[in-house]
């Protein structure tokens, strides 16, 4: 027994399978110049055409531009990556010598007040003594 | 000498095989690729797997059904390959709906009825063209090689059901285009 012609989804099916009369006649057409066109194919002479194959020059072509580009942005890089160590070693240079410069001003300022505070910091004769004590209280009294 | 024999025999059963189903496998391949250097490559590869595993071939399905899928596995075989080879210079030389829309039989049509058959003809390879690969060629075993459902089946691989399935909504695809067209 079969089953699926019990089955009335089938039975829709299958007919949706037959073809209406206008429609018949399209895909009978449709064959028919498929008929002709095959027919046709087939008596004539068929031309030897050579099977593809790899194009070996363009592959070539890629192949160099390829390495002529990687070349040309290695070497920028490469230039580029040089010029900014150049600069850095020079920076680093520069700013030693600012250092140095800022150090030395710096001994030569403390040797300047060593001298001032060492001038400054002589005894009073002992005749000047007392305007040196004025001098103290006057200091005293915010005069 | 016995072997040479059957040998013999075994050629000119082939011969005869080639002759009968030649034009079919080629019409099939030519509907699927409209491409006509592909079809007649294709249909030569077909016969050629044939020819080598006709000893095994064991009569279980028809010798049509037979050809026809190793043609279709073939063809599949061969978009695959196209696919993966995508950097090979290829050339399609599928022609495009308008040109295969050209061929009519020359019968005894009035130029009113060829203007009309062409439409139609130009309407169902639209239609044909946007079906999936399975409805394609379910549709095209069908309505062009006339296969019945149980061989198309054998032929695809496809259970019976299936086979309906895809046809059937084929069938609509090429409706609907008739019916947009009119």
């Amino acid at each position: 027994m079969n089953r699926t012609n019990d089955n009335p989804r089938f039975v829709q099916r299958n007919d949706d399978l037959e073809l209406e009369p206008e429609l018949r006649e399209a895909v009978g057409n449709f064959k028919a110049s498929l008929d002709a066109w095959g027919e046709d194919a087939m008596s004539r002479p068929r031309e030897i055409v050579a099977p593809a194959r790899v194009n070996w020059s363009l592959v070539t072509k890629w192949a160099l531009g390829c390495a002529v580009f990687m070349a040309t942005v290695s070497s920028g890089i490469f230039e580029n990556h040089r010029r900014q160590e150049m600069a850095k070693v020079e920076a680093a240079r520069i700013a030693e010598q600012q250092r140095e410069l800022v150090a030395q001003h710096a001994r030569e300022e403390a040797d300047l007040m060593a001298k001032v505070d060492s001038d400054i910091a002589r005894e009073v004769p002992s005749a000047l003594e007392p305007m040196a004590s004025l001098m103290d209280e006057n200091q005293g009294t915010g005069n | 000498m016995i072997n040479a024999t059957a040998e013999a025999i075994a050629a000119r059963e082939f011969d005869s095989v080639v002759a009968d189903h030649r034009a079919q496998i080629f019409r099939f391949l030519l509907a699927s690729t409209r491409d006509v250097d592909l079809a007649e490559t294709l249909t030569q590869d077909c016969l050629l797997k044939a020819h080598r595993n006709w000893a095994n071939f064991r009569g279980e399905s028809s010798v049509l059904t037979w050809l026809m899928r190793i043609a279709i596995n073939l063809q599949k075989d061969h978009w695959r390959n196209r696919r993966l080879q995508f950097w090979r210079q290829t050339r399609t030389n599928s022609v495009d709906l308008d040109e295969a829309s050209e061929w009519l039989p020359s019968g005894e049509r009035t130029a009113e009825q060829r203007m009309l058959a062409k439409e139609q003809v130009a309407h169902v390879w639209a239609a044909v063209e946007n079906l999936s690969e399975r409805q394609r060629t379910v549709f095209l075993l069908r309505y062009v090689e006339e296969l019945d459902l149980k061989q198309i089946a054998e032929a695809t691989g496809m259970g019976e059901g299936t086979v309906k399935a895809h046809l059937s909504r084929a069938l609509a695809r090429v409706r609907k285009e008739l019916g947009e067209k009119r």
